[in-house]
């Protein structure tokens, strides 16, 4: 790809569309890490488009001065996937929630991160239905009272980091909304990623589910209930790194373990290995408050894209058969001629 | 007189006779298609015009001997123009009881039927639910009947090759068509040569099938065979001078699309999901990977339509294929495309329905849902095939208006049109005009609201072109400056302008014309989509005996040809033969306030000639 001509800032980024979020949401953070980010890529700013599906986080293509296609409930990840297959050459961006992406969408989903097509989706987690006001979503913890569930939904949530590692993602990592230190970083790995690159992003809804996060959020407790995970570091957290992660090789489980108590040392501790795919099931599965939330690269294990399989064969099939005639193929096959 | 008391009359001039129909029948499992399609082959060197009609279950190895696991082909072919498979079967051969007591009652009095009296067992008259045998109990005294031991035979003659008695039994089909390519006179060598090929990989059932045929021929030759049971010419037919092959209305519209591709300056993104009729498309486009073609397979119909119109915003021509519940699926994308006006093909091969209803049987039931069966003011083209070959012309035309006008178009064929061959005059791809689409490139005044101001299309600038940057969406735009707008004016403002789009295209497609007959007259018989063929031959023949009747037939179904109304008025009568309750009419009555009649059939099967002659009688004695 062409080297931008001059350096672009994040202003160049953002659209002359007013912002319509609700005030405190989210999605504002999350949005200015990402036009920030963008001027650090070499894709030169036509080249990159941003598509979505429908709720609130779905807007979020308007405010980028980029290309964007506001689609339809759900099918985001199919139209970013005829995007991409017609022109590889674009830098592609899903932007979805746990609705739109899990629920009407999930199927979608599901084969878009088993393809493996070369796109970032970034899945804002907010836990309910923002834009229709408030039902509970496909990701709600059991008991979430929401206007379609007054005495409190009944359901199994969906964890979307299992979900994408079960569905054969290449690329799982998790960040929150307002972390942009931890966000940026965790983007700039899903965007160098080729392949599908599963993002999941904690977002507070301010208005139908403020605070659910919090725990995680809040500087004082965060210490406990995070897990920082690094490439190659064992898995440590608590306020003063006293607790780690362990391997109960006889259950087949992670357990939280308090370094230098009972005989644990800091070797004991499960090594963080993004290769791993068994690794990274487990830490998608860990919760709060039993064990802290792993954030950040959970699995990256890049396998060839989709799109660059796809037209290497096409390649190898035209190499074969030579330049398309479509006189000849009319003529191919039994024909005879009437004089 | 039936073609075949008319072949076996001495007094005929050495069994010459201007069309015949066969049908061939059988277990599912046992062949028939391939033998349809040999004979066809063999029907279209010889130099017959002909139409066939594959009619299979859709089970794909229903139990064998069972009535409902009988798959059948039916051929016409004669030395004049052929537009239907045939009203009744003149030869039929049927491979076991369940084929000829599923068949037998579309046997012309005095008709041939062949069948394999090894496969007449008390077991499998039984399962046919015949309480005797009909080969000797007189049942089939109305007809010629040449019952022979074929599977005794067949075993008999691949004996030297060492199949198995199961693999031995399966070159039946083969046998029993180098018999029929004896009785009409047909090469085997395209046969031959085809076998040699399919089975290149296991060249002892290749060379025990090419025995069978080969056999079956001899038998025809030397078996001493009832008087009139001989060597019968239908002569060639008499058309157009220039190159011809076979074409499936599959691969004719496969082959059009691809051609449209060209003609636009587009590559072709096609995403489909399996579904009977219309994955045949999906399957021909697979193996044209050497033209501009991406195929894509996705995990479900709307996934399809939704790749497909990603593809047309990134650029290239997004085209998507189902039948009527695949198509209700892509709905509401279908109705994106309309909002965003971007280009998208979208082909409906129909079949019967409701629901899952008749997979593998034809239907033009999805003409108001293609109308109309969208959420919101969702104009947008229809056009239909009539024929297989003009598959062709429909996608290219399809393509030229969805990527002048940046509007979803969509093409009406059917289960009928899709899997019947017919001779197709080659076309040559020169004489075709480009229509190359010219994208945006300009930044100076650009806005994604900016449209051409004489056929309202919206402009077209794909992603990668520099300082283009725009977003499109759903939600309603600008009319000024596409940006979001929930202004009442505006959207009164851009609804009027899709519909004046849309309506506008009326001025650049061809005026109606008319197929046979005059322009005025006592009756029209109206007719689109795959009708067209028993509807030609119907009024032709009633033309011969002097009724004042014309066939009008419809391509574009929306917007309708800007003449058509004062067309229709100029007739005293309206005839609107479909295979649905009577949409079409509807449409034709509701718009040019005619009191157009219909004449409707909803069985799965195409109209037969004779129907249509009928219908056309009885309309004319009722304007008496």
């Amino acid at each position: 790809m062409n080297a931008p001509e001059q350096k672009l800032t994040f202003k160049d980024f953002a659209s002359d569309q007013e912002v319509r979020w609700c005030p405190g949401c989210g999605d504002y953070a999350i949005l200015k890490t990402i036009q920030k980010l963008m001027p650090e890529f070499d894709t030169p700013k036509e080249n990159t488009v941003f598509i979505s599906g429908i709720g609130c986080s779905s807007r979020f293509p308007y405010y980028m001065n980029t290309y964007g296609f506001h689609t339809i409930h759900g099918r985001a990840p199919s139209v970013a996937t005829g995007v991409k297959l017609a022109n590889p050459d674009l830098d592609v961006w899903v932007v979805t929630g746990d609705g739109d992406g899990l629920s009407i969408g999930g199927n979608h989903m599901l084969h878009v991160l088993r393809r493996n097509v070369d796109l970032q989706l970034l899945l804002f987690n907010n836990e309910t239905y923002g834009l229709t006001k408030g039902q509970y979503s496909p990701t709600s913890r059991v008991g979430t009272r929401s206007p379609s569930t007054p005495d409190g939904s009944l359901d199994m949530p969906l964890r979307p980091c299992t979900f994408a590692i079960g569905a054969g993602a290449r690329f799982v990592a998790r960040s929150i909304d307002t972390e942009a230190k931890h966000l940026a970083p965790v983007l700039r790995r899903a965007h160098e990623h080729v392949g599908a690159s599963f993002v999941e992003i904690y977002q507070n809804c301010p208005v139908y589910n403020d605070g659910i996060f919090e725990y995680i959020k809040d500087k004082k407790t965060a210490t406990e209930t995070r897990l920082l995970l690094e490439h190659g570091k064992p898995l440590i957290f608590g306020q003063d790194n006293e607790k780690g992660i362990r391997l109960n090789a006889q259950e087949l489980k992670l357990e939280v373990v308090h370094i230098d108590q009972d005989g644990v040392s800091e070797a004991d501790l499960v090594v963080h290995d993004e290769t791993n795919k068994v690794l990274a099931q487990m830490l998608a599965e860990l919760k709060s408050p039993e064990f802290p939330e792993p954030i950040g690269v959970l699995y990256c294990n890049p396998a060839s894209a989709y799109h660059a399989d796809v037209y290497e064969q096409r390649d190898a099939i035209r190499l074969k058969k030579g330049p398309a005639d479509l006189n000849a193929l009319l003529r191919s096959g039994h024909n005879w001629t009437v004089n | 007189m039936s073609v075949v008391e008319d072949m076996s009359n001495v007094e005929s001039q050495a069994n010459v006779v201007q069309h015949v129909v066969v049908r061939f029948a059988g277990d599912s499992g046992d062949g028939m298609q391939l033998t349809g399609n040999n004979f066809t082959q063999a029907t279209a060197i010889y130099g017959n015009d002909l139409s066939t009609y594959p009619d299979f279950p859709a089970e794909i190895r229903a139990p064998i001997g069972s009535t409902f696991g009988v798959s059948a082909f039916q051929i016409c072919f004669g030395s004049e123009d052929v537009t239907t498979a045939g009203d009744q079967v003149d030869v039929l051969v049927a491979m076991n009881p369940a084929a000829l007591i599923t068949n037998l009652k579309d046997l012309v009095v005095g008709g041939l039927v062949i069948v394999d009296s090894d496969t007449f067992t008390d077991r499998n008259l039984t399962r046919a639910g015949y309480k005797s045998n009909p080969l000797e109990d007189g049942a089939l005294d109305a007809y010629r009947l040449l019952a022979i031991d074929i599977t005794k035979q067949v075993v008999e003659v691949v004996k030297p090759h060492g199949l198995s008695h199961k693999f031995a039994v399966r070159c039946k089909n083969m046998w029993t068509l180098g018999l029929t390519m004896w009785l009409f006179d047909r090469s085997r060598d395209a046969a031959i040569q085809g076998l040699r090929t399919k089975f290149a990989h296991l060249p002892e059932i290749a060379e025990a099938n090419v025995e069978a045929l080969n056999a079956g021929h001899t038998y025809g030759e030397t078996a001493e065979l009832p008087t009139g049971i001989e060597v019968y010419k239908v002569p060639p037919a008499d058309v157009a001078p220039g190159l011809y092959r076979n074409t499936t209305g599959t691969e004719a519209m496969a082959y059009g699309l691809i051609a449209g591709g060209q003609l636009a300056e587009l590559p072709i993104v096609f995403a489909s999901y399996p579904i009977t009729p219309a994955s045949g498309l999906l399957h021909t486009l697979s193996t044209q990977k050497q033209f501009d073609v991406v195929t894509f397979q996705a995990e479900d119909e709307i996934a399809a339509v939704c790749t497909a119109l990603g593809a047309s915003f990134a650029g290239s021509l997004g085209v998507t294929s189902s039948s009527g519940p695949g198509i209700s699926l892509k709905g509401e994308a279908i109705s994106l495309a309309c909002a965003t006006e971007l280009p998208l093909i979208v082909i409906n091969t129909q079949r019967g329905g409701p629901s899952t209803g008749l997979p593998t049987k034809t239907e033009q039931s999805d003409l108001n849902q293609a109308l109309f069966g969208r959420h919101a003011d969702t104009s947008l083209p229809v056009i239909s095939a009539s024929t297989p070959s003009d598959c062709f012309d429909v996608a290219i035309e399809a393509v030229r208006i969805a990527t002048k006008f940046r509007t979803p178009v969509l093409i009406l064929s059917d289960g009928y049109i899709a899997n019947a061959s017919q001779p197709w005059r080659v076309p040559d791809f020169n004489d075709y005009e480009s229509f190359p689409v010219k994208f945006e490139e300009e930044p100076t005044g650009f806005s994604p609201a900016n449209r051409d101001p004489e056929t309202l299309a919206r402009v077209w600038a794909k992603p990668g072109t520099k300082g283009l940057e725009h977003r499109i969406g759903g939600i309603e735009k600008s009319f000024e400056t596409g940006d979001i707008s929930y202004d009442p004016d505006n959207h009164q403002k851009m609804t009027d302008v899709r519909k004046a789009k849309i309506d506008g295209i009326a001025k650049y497609i061809p005026q109606q014309d008319v197929v046979i007959g005059r322009g005025s007259g006592k009756l029209a018989v109206v007719g689109w989509g795959s009708t067209y063929g028993a509807i030609y031959q119907g009024v032709k023949r009633c033309r011969e005996e002097g009724l004042d009747v014309s066939h009008i037939q419809v391509r574009h179904l929306w917007p309708l040809p800007s003449n058509l109304g004062d067309l229709l008025s100029k007739f005293d009568s309206i005839l609107v033969p479909e295979m649905n309750t009577g949409q079409f009419v509807e449409v034709i009555r509701s718009r040019f306030l005619i009191d157009a009649q219909r004449i409707n059939k909803v069985s799965g099967q195409p109209f037969k000639i004779k129907e249509i002659e009928e219908a056309i009688k009885a309309q004319l004695e009722s304007l008496k």
